[in-house]
């Protein structure tokens, strides 16, 4: 398991825009560089990253190797009710990691 | 680039061309032409309007390997009009594709803040489809100072 994070306000009010972040800890190979030897080194990315939030897909994302290591990206979604932001990571040679935050809805 | 191009690439590699010389081959960079096809392929042929959608890009990088970048789009983001997919292009990478987003109305807000690999100075397209079906688009250049993607 890749060391992941999900940042979240510490607490929304009902219908505010919150800031989403979410990163993991992944070399993002691109499959473009060679070893010293000349050898092309394989590549192994995250492909896909999605965001879920009340049960509904709030944020997708199609990556390709021009996306740094540890990828990271902040978006948005309107607070509704208290309840977990899962962000699901996906890539090559059948990676998979989901990751939950708790956001806390008050008013 | 083409399927022959890095037929031919592999070709004379696996021929035991190795290591410096191997770096003294002009490398398989999309150019131009490639990320326009890239960019049709996304938008499907459809015209281009100029405006709404902005990349906010350091204009001079240090480190192309890791490239603070922001796309926003000015939409309300409400059922009726907001941003379905924001997609991200480039010039002389090895691929015309960086990252392609979708958003809806739950994000409340059409912008997504990343870094992305920048391999030589060149310019970046952004380009947004919104939910009436229209496309926008914003270009902007990076200088780079410390090339990514390709190296050791």
């Amino acid at each position: 398991m890749a060391t992941a994070k999900i940042h979240l306000p510490a607490k929304a009010k009902r219908g505010e825009i919150i800031q989403v972040r979410a990163i993991i800890a992944h070399h993002m190979e691109t499959g473009h560089r060679r070893t010293t030897r000349g050898e092309m080194i394989h590549r192994d990315i995250i492909t896909e990253v999605i965001a879920r939030y009340e049960g509904v897909e709030i944020f997708r994302a199609e990556l390709h190797p021009a996306i740094s290591a540890y990828p990271y990206f902040a978006f948005y979604t309107r607070a509704g009710v208290s309840g977990p932001i899962s962000v699901t990571w996906r890539g090559d040679n059948g990676f998979e990691q989901t990751e939950t935050a708790m956001l806390v809805v008050q008013g | 680039m083409t399927g022959a191009d890095l037929t031919t690439r592999r070709a004379v590699l696996a021929g035991g061309v190795a290591g410096l010389t191997a770096m003294a081959i002009p490398s398989s960079r999309a150019e131009e032409a490639d990320m326009l096809e890239a960019i049709r392929v996304f938008t499907g042929g459809a015209k281009l309007n100029t405006g709404r959608v902005s990349i906010e890009v350091a204009p001079l990088v240090e480190n192309g390997n890791s490239v603070s970048i922001a796309l926003d789009v000015a939409s309300p983001m409400t059922d009726a009009d907001h941003v379905t997919s924001l997609a991200l292009f480039n010039e002389k990478n090895p691929l015309p594709e960086v990252v392609v987003f979708h958003l809806g109305p739950r994000a409340g807000k059409a912008r997504v803040d990343t870094r992305i690999r920048v391999a030589t100075t060149q310019h970046l397209v952004a380009v947004a489809k919104l939910s009436d079906g229209s496309f926008w688009i914003d270009k902007r250049e990076v200088i780079v100072t410390i090339a990514a993607c390709t190296e050791e």
